[in-house]
C-alpha cells in the first residue's frame, strides 16, 4: 500500500471541528431572504392600515406605530369602497378605489377573452398538431416574447394599437380601456401558450395511444381526451396569465387614458389599480391620506395577486395529484 | 420464529457484553472466524412503518455475506443502516444496537463512519467529473493533495476494481464515456481508493448485463481476500456463486436465517426460507 | 340484410368518416391560425422597432449624453445606469437567492412548512412590480432614508429579483440527481463538501441561466424603480454615487413618452432607445436559452 490510513488524517480532523458551520451559514441567508420577503407583505398592509377604523400609522423604523389618531378620522375603510378617487382636492379627499377596480376587472376579462384563445390554439396546434422543430422554435418565441419590457410593449401599444382603436371604432381618443385590453391580451398570450403547452405535454402518452386506437381522429383526441387531462393545467396557465394581466403597469399607464372615473365602458378612459398607484405616487405627500391609500391600492392589487397565484397553484397540484405525481 | 442458533446457547438473561462475547464465539465456530459488525434487536421505521423486526446478526470479518430476500423485504435498508445511509430518506429511524470497531455506530459520526465502510450504489453514480477525479474524489475529501500519491492512489484502487487496463490511457476523459459495467467498477473503485475495512453492495448487478454482472462478482471476490464484502442481491444464483455465508430475511423484515451459504442452500432450517429458495414465493 | 341496407350502412359510416376528417381539417386550420398570431407578431415588433430606428442608431447615439432636452445626443448614460442598477442588484440580491435555495434544498428538513415557503416564494414572484416599487418607496426611500438614489433602487430591484433567483436556482440544484449525493456521502465526504464538489458544479448552469434570466426582467423594469431611484434628464445624467438619482434605459423612454415637452421632435430617439433596450433584453435571453439548450443536450445522466 502506497498510502497509508494516518496520511489521510488531518484533513479530516480539520473537518470534524466545524462541521455544522455550513447548514448556520445557509439557514441565516435562507432566513434573511424570507424576513425581507415577509416584510414586503407586512409593509404594505401596515401602511395601509389608516383606512381601518380611525387609526393613524407612524412609521417608524422598520415598521409601524399604530396609534388612535385624529389626523385621519374622516377616513375609513369602507371609503375605499365608494366610487369617487379624488385625493388631492384641499377640503374633501375621496379614495374611493371602485372606479379602479372596475377598470381592472374590465381591462383584464377583455383581454382575457382574447388572450386565452388564440394561446390555448397556439398551444394545441404546436404541441399536438405541428411538427417537432416547430414546438422548439414556438417555445424560444414565446420565451423572447415574453421577455420583452412591458414599457416597450406599451411604446407599441401608444404608436400602434390606440390610433388604430381610434380609428376603427371611432372613438374619441385611443387611450381607452380597448387599447388597453389588446395590449394585455398580447402580453399575456405568451404566458397562457407557453404554459397550456406544458400541462398538454404533460399528459401521458397512453391516453392518446388508447384514443387513437379506439378509432377516434387526431382532433376527437385532442378535444374528448387530451383537453379534459390536462384541463387543470390550462386552467391554472390561464389564471397565471391574468395574474400578470392584472399586475402591468407600465402599459397600460401609457395607453388606458387614467381617467379616474367609474364606468364599466370599454371605449372609455380608464384607470386601472397598478396606473392609479403609479400616476399618483409622485405628487402624494409621504405620510398624508393619500400616500396610505395608495398603499391600500398596493394592498389590494397584493390580494388579487396572491388569491390568484394560491388558486393557480392549487389546480397545479391538483393536476399533480391525478397523474398520480405527488409533490417532493 | 425459530429460534437461530446463537440464540439457543446465549443465554438471554446475561448482560449485553457477555451477549456480545457469546455471539463473537458463535460466529467463531461456525464460520472459524471473527466478526467485524454485531447487530443487536435492530428495528427499522420509515415514518410509523416497520421495516425491519429485531434483527440480530454477526457479520464474519471473512468473506462475502450476501443478505437476500424477497423484494421490499427491507435488505437494502439492512445495509444502509451499516453505514447510516438510510439518513438520506427523511423520517427514516433506526433503533438498537450495531457494534463496529467497539461502538454503537448509530450513535458515532455517520462522516467518520462512511471512510471506513464504503458502499456500491444499485444503478452505477459517478459522478459527472473525468474518471480520474471520481477516484481521487475521497482521497481528496481526507485533505490529500499531494499530486503523485493521489496517483498511486488512483491507480492502486483502479487495478483492485479491475479497471485499471481499461482506463490506463483515457484517466481525464469524461466518467460517463465508460459502459455501464466499467461505470459500476469505476463506483468500486471509487469507494476503495478511501481503503475501507467493509464494502457494501447493494444489488450491484442489478442495471447490468450478465457479462457485465459476472467481471462484477468476481471482482467482489477478489476484494474479499482483504476485506469485508457485503453484498444485497435478490439472485439466488449470485449469491450461491459469490457468498461464502447468506442472511435471509423475510418479507416483513424478519431475519430467517443466517449461516454459511451452503449449508443454508443446501439444508435451509426454516419452512419459508425454503419455500424462498425454491422459488415457491418471492 | 338485404344488400340495399347494407349500401346504406357503408354509405352512412362513410359520411360519418368524412364528416369527422371535415372537422378535423376545420380545426386544425382555425388552430394553425390561431398559433400563426405568435409569429406574425413577434415579427411585426421585430420589423417595426428595426425599421423605424435604424436611422437613428448612430455611433454618437450609443456613446454620448442626451443635448437639447433630449432632442438630440445619446443614451450612453440610460445605458450605464441600467447597467449598474441590475448589476447591483443581481449583485445584493444572488448570495442571499443561491443561500435560501442551497438550504432549501439541501439542508431544510422536509415538511408541509417547506411546501408553505416553496409556494411562498412562488406567491411572490408573481407580485405584480408596482408593489415592490411601493415597498421600495417607504422602506427604502423613507424608512431608511436612502433618498430616491441608486441604492435605493439596487434594493428594490434585489428584492423584485429575489423571489425568481431562488425559485431559479432551487430547481437548478433540485434537478442534481440523488444518486450523486448519495455516492459522495457513502465515501464519507460532509453535505458541505458534497454540496461545494459535487451539487454545485452539477447545478451552477442552470443557476447561472436562470439568474441571467433574471437580470433580463430585471433590466426591463420601470415600475419599481420609478420613484426609487431613477428621473428623467438630469442635470448630470451620469451615475457617480450610490445615493444620487440615476438615469435608465426604461425610464427615459417613459420620460421621452410622458414627461417631455417635445413628443413628436424626440420621435427617433424613442424608437432608438427602445431598439438598444430590446437588443439587450433579448440577447440576454437568447445567450440564456442557447446556453441551456447546449447543457441539457451534453448531460449524459
Amino acid at each position: 500500500m502506497s498510502v497509508s490510513m494516518d496520511e489521510l488524517g488531518p484533513g479530516l480532523k480539520i473537518r470534524m471541528k466545524n462541521r455544522n458551520i455550513d447548514c448556520y451559514v445557509f439557514f441565516t441567508l435562507a432566513l434573511i431572504s424570507l424576513v425581507a420577503l415577509g416584510v414586503i407583505l407586512y409593509f404594505i398592509f401596515a401602511q395601509a392600515i389608516p383606512f381601518v377604523g380611525k387609526l393613524k400609522v407612524v412609521p417608524e423604523g422598520m415598521g409601524a406605530i399604530v396609534k388612535w389618531g385624529q389626523d385621519y378620522s374622516h377616513t375609513r375603510l369602507w371609503d375605499l369602497f365608494s366610487t369617487r378617487w379624488s385625493p388631492a382636492s384641499y377640503k374633501h379627499q375621496f379614495f374611493g378605489m371602485v372606479p379602479m377596480i372596475v377598470a381592472t376587472t374590465v381591462i383584464t376579462l377583455g383581454a382575457m377573452a382574447l388572450a386565452i384563445p388564440f394561446g390555448l390554439s397556439a398551444a394545441v396546434f404546436v404541441g399536438e398538431v405541428g411538427p417537432r422543430w416547430l414546438k422548439d422554435i414556438f417555445k424560444t418565441v414565446l420565451e423572447l416574447l415574453a421577455a420583452v419590457p412591458s414599457i416597450v410593449y406599451g411604446f407599441f401599444g401608444l404608436i400602434i394599437i390606440a390610433p388604430w382603436v381610434r380609428e376603427s371604432f371611432d372613438v374619441v381618443s385611443g387611450s381607452n380601456g380597448l387599447s388597453a385590453a389588446l395590449i394585455l391580451s398580447i402580453m399575456a398570450l405568451p404566458t397562457i401558450a407557453s404554459l397550456a403547452e406544458d400541462a398538454l405535454h404533460a399528459v401521458p402518452n397512453t391516453y392518446r395511444e388508447a384514443s387513437l386506437a379506439l378509432g377516434a381522429t387526431k382532433w376527437q383526441t385532442i378535444w374528448r381526451t387530451l383537453i379534459p387531462a390536462a384541463s387543470s393545467g390550462v386552467i391554472g396557465a390561464g389564471i397565471l396569465g391574468m395574474g400578470r394581466a392584472v399586475g402591468e403597469t407600465m402599459a397600460v399607464l401609457l395607453v388606458a387614458g387614467n381617467s379616474a372615473f367609474l364606468t364599466w365602458n370599454i371605449f372609455r378612459s380608464m384607470r386601472p389599480l397598478t396606473a392609479g398607484i403609479a400616476l399618483d405616487m409622485a405628487e402624494s405627500v409621504h405620510g398624508s391620506a393619500h400616500y396610505h391609500a395608495l398603499f391600500a391600492l398596493g394592498a389590494m392589487l397584493l390580494l388579487i395577486a396572491l388569491v390568484m397565484n394560491w388558486t393557480a397553484e392549487w389546480f397545479h397540484v391538483r393536476l399533480l395529484r391525478r397523474q398520480g405525481i405527488r409533490e417532493g | 420464529m425459530v429460534k437461530r442458533p446463537e440464540h439457543r446457547e446465549i443465554d438471554a438473561t446475561a448482560g449485553r457484553d457477555a451477549q456480545v462475547d457469546a455471539t463473537r464465539a458463535w460466529v467463531k465456530r461456525t464460520f472459524y472466524g471473527e466478526t467485524i459488525i454485531e447487530i443487536w434487536d435492530l428495528d427499522f421505521f420509515y415514518g410509523r412503518n416497520r421495516v425491519l423486526h429485531d434483527v440480530s446478526l454477526g457479520i464474519p470479518k471473512d468473506g462475502v455475506t450476501a443478505i437476500m430476500g424477497p423484494s421490499g423485504c427491507g435488505k437494502s435498508t439492512l445495509l444502509r443502516t451499516l453505514n447510516r445511509m438510510y439518513e438520506v430518506v427523511p423520517g427514516a429511524r433506526a433503533t438498537g444496537e450495531v457494534i463496529f470497531e467497539g461502538e454503537n455506530l448509530l450513535k458515532s459520526d455517520p462522516v467518520i463512519l462512511r471512510h471506513k465502510i464504503g458502499m456500491v450504489f444499485q444503478r452505477p453514480n459517478p459522478f459527472p467529473k473525468s474518471i480520474f477525479d471520481n477516484v481521487a474524489y475521497g482521497p481528496r475529501i481526507h485533505g490529500l493533495r499531494n499530486r503523485r500519491k493521489l496517483a498511486d492512489l488512483v491507480e492502486d484502487a483502479l487495478h483492485r476494481a479491475a479497471l485499471w487496463d481499461e482506463v490506463k490511457d483515457r484517466l481525464k476523459d469524461s466518467a460517463f464515456s465508460l459502459s455501464g459495467g466499467q461505470q459500476q467498477r469505476l463506483c468500486i473503485a471509487r469507494a476503495l481508493a478511501v481503503r475501507p475495512r467493509i464494502l457494501l453492495m447493494d444489488e450491484p448487478c442489478s442495471a447490468l448485463d450478465p457479462k457485465a454482472s459476472d467481471r462484477i462478482e468476481h471482482t467482489a471476490r477478489e476484494l474479499a481476500e482483504e476485506l469485508t464484502v457485503i453484498i444485497v442481491t435478490h439472485n439466488l444464483q449470485q449469491a450461491g456463486r459469490v457468498s461464502d455465508n447468506v442472511a435471509v430475511l423475510l418479507a416483513d423484515g424478519e431475519l430467517a436465517e443466517f449461516g454459511p451459504t451452503r449449508s443454508i442452500f443446501e439444508s435451509p432450517q426454516d419452512e419459508r426460507v425454503a419455500d424462498y429458495l425454491c422459488g415457491r414465493f418471492g | 340484410m338485404t344488400v340495399d341496407q347494407e349500401i346504406q350502412k357503408e354509405q352512412a359510416v362513410m359520411q360519418e368518416r368524412r364528416k369527422r376528417s371535415m372537422t378535423q381539417w376545420a380545426a386544425f386550420v382555425l388552430l394553425g391560425i390561431g398559433s400563426l398570431f405568435g409569429f406574425f407578431f413577434l415579427a411585426f415588433i421585430l420589423y417595426w422597432v428595426i425599421s423605424q430606428s435604424a436611422s437613428a442608431i448612430s455611433w454618437e447615439f450609443l456613446t454620448a449624453a442626451p443635448r437639447d432636452m433630449a432632442r438630440a445626443g445619446g443614451i450612453a448614460p440610460m445605458i450605464v445606469g441600467s447597467i449598474y442598477i441590475t448589476g447591483g442588484a443581481l449583485l445584493v440580491a444572488m448570495p442571499f437567492a443561491l443561500g435560501s435555495a442551497i438550504w432549501l434544498s439541501e439542508y431544510a428538513w422536509k415538511g408541509w412548512w417547506l411546501r408553505a415557503i416553496r409556494i411562498g416564494v412562488n406567491t411572490l414572484a408573481g407580485v405584480p412590480s408596482i408593489v415592490f416599487g411601493l415597498v421600495g418607496l417607504g422602506l427604502f426611500v423613507f424608512v431608511f432614508d436612502f433618498g430616491v438614489s441608486l441604492l435605493a433602487g439596487m434594493c428594490t430591484l434585489a428584492m423584485l429579483s429575489l423571489p425568481i433567483l431562488i425559485r431559479a436556482s432551487e430547481e437548478a440544484l433540485r434537478s442534481v440527481p440523488r444518486s450523486f449525493r448519495e455516492g459522495a456521502l457513502a465515501l464519507g465526504a460532509t453535505r458541505w463538501y458534497m454540496i461545494r464538489t459535487v451539487v454545485l458544479p452539477t447545478a451552477i448552469p442552470g443557476i447561472l441561466t436562470g439568474s441571467v434570466l433574471g437580470m433580463a426582467r430585471a433590466i426591463g423594469e420601470t415600475a419599481p424603480i420609478m420613484f426609487t431611484a431613477t428621473a428623467f434628464m438630469l442635470s448630470n445624467p451620469w451615475p457617480t454615487s450610490l445615493f444620487e438619482k440615476v438615469a435608465t434605459l426604461p425610464y427615459h423612454l417613459f420620460g421621452l413618452i410622458k414627461i417631455s415637452q417635445h413628443y413628436n421632435e424626440t420621435k427617433a430617439i424613442q424608437y432608438g432607445t427602445v431598439f438598444v433596450l430590446m437588443v439587450v433584453v433579448t440577447l440576454l435571453n437568447l445567450t440564456a436559452i442557447i446556453w441551456r439548450t447546449r447543457v441539457r443536450r451534453k448531460k449524459a445522466w
